[in-house]
């Protein structure tokens, strides 16, 4: 029998907690959030990384957390879908996502709100065309896409109003 | 009185949307428990045969196992098949995990592995050895078409086809017109986002509490005490979120009947989540051949259907379903035959997925239709509107209502249908063919034997609560208004309790059911609280409501007061406070009307217009625009209930143009498990999707005019697709999906 082998100290910060974490370096960032901290509303939806229910933004960027090892992320910053409202106020996102009913079960819907977020920081989207092409990484078996795009483009316009207003 | 119904019928956001956008919606696997242990399930690497020999020493020498259960050490279950049928099993014997060494089909559960941590128990899993005695296999069912056989025992609830009527192949033969077209349906499987899984939480003497995704508490909860010998007194199953279903949690699945063995023989509390691949070990919908044959006159008018289907199932049991029924009830003809046969596959049984047998039946009727139409050069709506039938000849029945016609005008107007030139490969733009492709659809409307719990307090809150499940359906939402509206309160103030086998009984939510059926039981239980609140205020002496007519009254916004005069009332907290109450609490069943259901056939239809892209070289195929007009009677949330038919028309494209488990024949198994190679939409894959409902009234359906919208969507939809890539490319592909290689294939 192998020995066992030691887990790693690292630390996370996780909506806005630090957390030092003992990890397996098998564990990967997913079942660190679900198993360990039980943050369950990042969903597993394949452990493989096709489908994008597992998406988290991890120093802002939206990643698929299934295939990232939480060793790999010492010292990261984490955003998981039970951090994006602040003080109890739904982030624009969300709003959106309630208003234009862009889910039915909700299973893939914290994967889909992050990599919205994810989505808006970088920038590229601006169509609906290539909102739909950005965010294909995130499968909805509900069929909810035709809402998701509009959810998206709602939030995007209220985001670049936002930024007009701030100018 | 005059009735206000200010929330059935608008659109309204999803009551339970702010719990599902900010993750706290639990699904099965995340229920936690103090000393939860975890389950990991072997899977069969073999399609038929038996175990000779599963050597577990090696994993359970990992510390930090439990327990590995196989069939060797499983724990006694109950005897009698019956004890395992649940209330949706067909006629059969329903497979029971770890019952002997036999194996039946490839990745059939073969060993649980039960330990301290997911991680241990998934290594360990990887460590048990198994040693196979194979035997040979079928799971191609092209070639056991052959072998095809009336199933001796109908499934309850599933109508075998109707007895012929007319002489449909003399009719054939003579017909002006004729048609023949062959078709595949490919296996698919359902593929819910959350995986199955099932967390059982010990309680010592007082039972069981099981989270399991299923869209039945009350059947999982009878399927777990009759199997195991438990009183159902000490099981309760509590599921109020699941995570897409769409049939797979019809019948409680493998992953339940696992994990509450071990918690029973651990007696602690476990978990067992299948993997992404295991998805593809259980249920689906059937592979199907079918041939549809049809004989006209020059004028379009069906003079012969004739419709067979062979359709794959387990060597355990008789899976049926619903599929070519449709032939004889759609449109009007005098000569109908109809055949529905099954050959036994080593495969797991199929299991009803979204309209099941609708879609695929439908699908082979209406590339039919088209066919027709094409060779009569009618126009295929056209085609439709001389075929229509105002009464179900399958039964010789009239509709409860059918605005189907309405459909076809609505639905053709806003495609902009009219723009269709005849002739396929007519319209291109660019290097890409155009396609305008059509089909109707249509599903039964159906209402179950339902009931529900209204209980009313003085603080004017209101809480509904009926067993029934919310899959994505958007049933909290709708059970919410009809609340409201019922007893007259805002839907603030209204909480709704399903998904729970504790509380009033209600039929599992399939079958498009749930609105028809919950729902006037919801509004049965609050109309009576309603009248009993105000046959307290009547009974308050000084009051101004002391003595009055009930039919004066009206109720809303907290308060009890006189319609024609609204200063004169009370609160309810003033009304139940007078008279003594901390609560009104009552219950009502629902059924459906005994004479109706003798004298009228009830459907909800649809009208399916597509419009495809289909790049002349590489035959790729895009869906650009579809448009879905619906006649499914009243509509209680157009925000919800078009959602419904989004996901359906999303699950259409994935039929038409990507699902497809893909078999390897000599192996016996799905080789595509994965989402990688499995292909389900994407966004990218989904256009506009324009939905549209049509205006009908129905007051014989259910009690509140409601058919239901869960599958309508679906049916038509691949149909419509065929047709639209018949049209762009002239090409008839009748193998689904319809993929590049198809497209370009010369042949
Ligand atoms: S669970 Fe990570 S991509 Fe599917
Ligand atoms: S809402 Fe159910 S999978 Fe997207």
């Amino acid at each position: 029998m192998a020995p066992p082998i030691a887990p790693h100290t690292i630390d996370l910060t996780i909506n806005g907690t630090a957390h030092r974490l003992d990890v397996a370096p098998w564990t990967t960032l997913l079942d660190l959030l679900r198993e360990d901290l039980k943050l369950t509303g990042t969903k597993k939806g394949c452990d493989h990384g096709q489908c994008g229910a597992c998406t988290v933004l991890v120093d802002g960027k939206r990643v698929n957390s299934c295939l990232t090892l939480a060793v790999m992320k010492d010292g990261a910053t984490v955003t998981t879908v039970e951090g994006l409202a602040r003080n109890g106020q739904l982030h624009p996102v969300q709003e959106a996502f309630i208003a234009r009913d862009a889910f039915q079960c909700g299973y893939c819907t914290p994967g889909q709100l992050c990599s919205a977020v994810g989505l808006m920081a970088e920038g590229h989207a601006h169509s609906a065309e290539e909102i739909r092409e950005l965010m294909s990484g995130n499968l909805c078996r509900c069929g909810a896409y035709a809402n998701i795009v509009a959810a998206v483009q709602d939030a995007l316009a209220a985001q670049s109003t936002q930024r007009e207003a701030a100018e | 009185m005059t009735t206000v119904t200010p929330f059935v019928g608008t659109p309204r956001s999803r009551v339970d949307g702010r719990a599902k956008v900010t993750g706290a919606a639990r699904y099965a696997a995340e229920f936690d428990a103090p000393d939860l242990a975890h389950g990991w399930v072997v899977s069969s690497a073999v399609a038929r045969g038996r175990i000779a020999r599963i050597d577990t020493d090696a994993a359970m020498a990992m510390p930090g196992v439990l327990k590995i259960f196989t069939h060797e050490n499983r724990p006694r279950t109950a005897w009698f098949d019956y004890k395992h049928r649940d209330q949706t099993a067909p006629p059969g014997h329903p497979f029971r995990p770890l019952y002997s060494d036999t194996i039946l089909h490839s990745g059939q559960p073969i060993a649980l592995v039960v330990a301290e941590t997911l991680d241990i128990a998934r290594d360990a899993a990887s460590l048990v050895r198994v040693l196979y005695e194979t035997e040979e296999h079928a799971t191609d069912l092209a070639a056991r078409r052959d072998t095809a056989y009336v199933p001796p025992k109908k499934r309850s609830g599933i109508k075998p086809p109707p007895k012929p009527r007319g002489d449909a192949p003399g009719a054939f033969t003579s017909a002006p017109v004729q048609v023949r077209q062959e078709s595949r349906v490919p296996a698919e499987y359902h593929n819910p986002m959350e995986p199955h899984a099932a967390t059982v939480v010990w309680k010592g003497k007082d039972g069981i509490v099981v989270h399991d995704k299923t869209q039945g508490a009350q059947n999982s909860q009878s399927y777990i005490a009759s199997v195991f010998g438990l009183s159902p007194s000490k099981v309760q199953v509590v599921a109020p979120f699941v995570g897409g279903a769409f049939g797979s949690g019809l019948r409680p699945q493998y992953q339940v009947f696992l994990a509450v063995m071990a918690a029973l023989e651990l007696e602690r509390s476990v978990r067992v989540s299948l993997t992404r691949d295991q998805m593809f070990t259980f249920g689906h919908r059937p592979e199907t051949l079918q041939i549809v044959t049809l004989g006209a006159g020059r004028d379009g008018k069906l003079v012969s259907v004739q419709h067979d289907a062979v359709a794959e199932t387990s060597r355990l049991e008789d899976y049926q379903e619903v599929v070519v029924n449709w032939s004889g009830l759609l449109y009007r003809c005098d000569n109908v035959a109809l055949t529905y046969r099954l050959a036994q596959l080593d495969v797991s049984t199929p299991c009803d997925m979204r309209a099941p047998g609708a879609t695929i039946g439908v699908f082979a009727l209406e590339i039919a239709m088209d066919e027709l139409a094409h060779a009569t050069g009618i126009d295929p709506v056209e085609l439709r509107l001389r075929n229509h039938t105002d009464r179900d000849q399958n039964e010789d029945k009239p509709f409860t209502s059918k605005e189907l016609r309405a459909c076809y005008a609505k639905g053709a107007e806003r495609f902009g249908w009219s723009k269709r030139k005849p002739a396929p490969r007519s319209m291109r733009e660019g290097s890409e063919l155009v396609g305008y492709g059509f089909a109707t659809g249509v599903w039964e409307a159906m209402m179950m034997k339902s009931s529900a719990r209204a209980t009313l307090t003085p603080d004017g809150r209101l809480t509904v609560a009926t067993a029934t499940a919310d899959i994505g359906t958007g049933t909290y939402t709708i059970l919410t208004q009809i609340a409201a509206d019922a007893l007259g309160v805002p839907m603030e103030k209204v909480t709704t309790l399903i998904g729970d086998s504790s509380l009033p009984t209600s039929p599992i939510e399939g079958g498009s059911w749930a609105a028809a059926s919950s729902g006037a039981a919801v509004d049965a239980a609050c109309r009576s609280v309603r009248d009993a609140l105000i046959g307290l205020a009547r009974g308050l002496e000084d009051s101004p409501l002391a003595n009055i007519d009930p039919d004066r009254v009206t109720v809303r916004d907290g308060r009890v007061f006189l319609t024609a005069d609204p200063d004169q009332g009370l609160a309810i907290d003033a009304v139940m406070a007078a008279s003594g109450v901390d609560k009104i609490e009552l219950e009502e069943t629902v059924l459906p009307d005994p004479k109706t259901m003798l004298t009228h056939a009830a459907y909800t239809h649809s009208a399916v217009f597509a419009e495809v892209r289909v790049d002349e070289e590489l035959g790729i195929v895009r869906v650009t625009r579809v448009v879905n007009a619906v006649a499914a009677g009243r509509i209680l949330n157009p925000k919800t209930a078009r959602s419904q038919i989004l996901g359906g028309v999303v699950m259409g494209i994935g039929m038409a143009l990507e699902e497809e488990a893909l078999h390897d024949h000599k192996l016996g198994r799905v080789m595509n498990h994965n989402f990688a190679e499995y292909h389900i939409p994407v966004n990218a894959d989904v256009p506009d999707i324009d939905v549209l409902f049509v205006e009908e009234h129905d007051d014989k359906v259910s009690p509140l005019g409601v058919k239901g919208l869960g599958e309508i969507g679906i049916v038509g939809t691949a149909a419509a697709i065929a047709n639209a890539i018949f049209h762009a490319t002239g090409k008839r592909v009748n193998d689904l999906p319809i993929t590049v290689d198809k497209l370009l294939d010369e042949a």
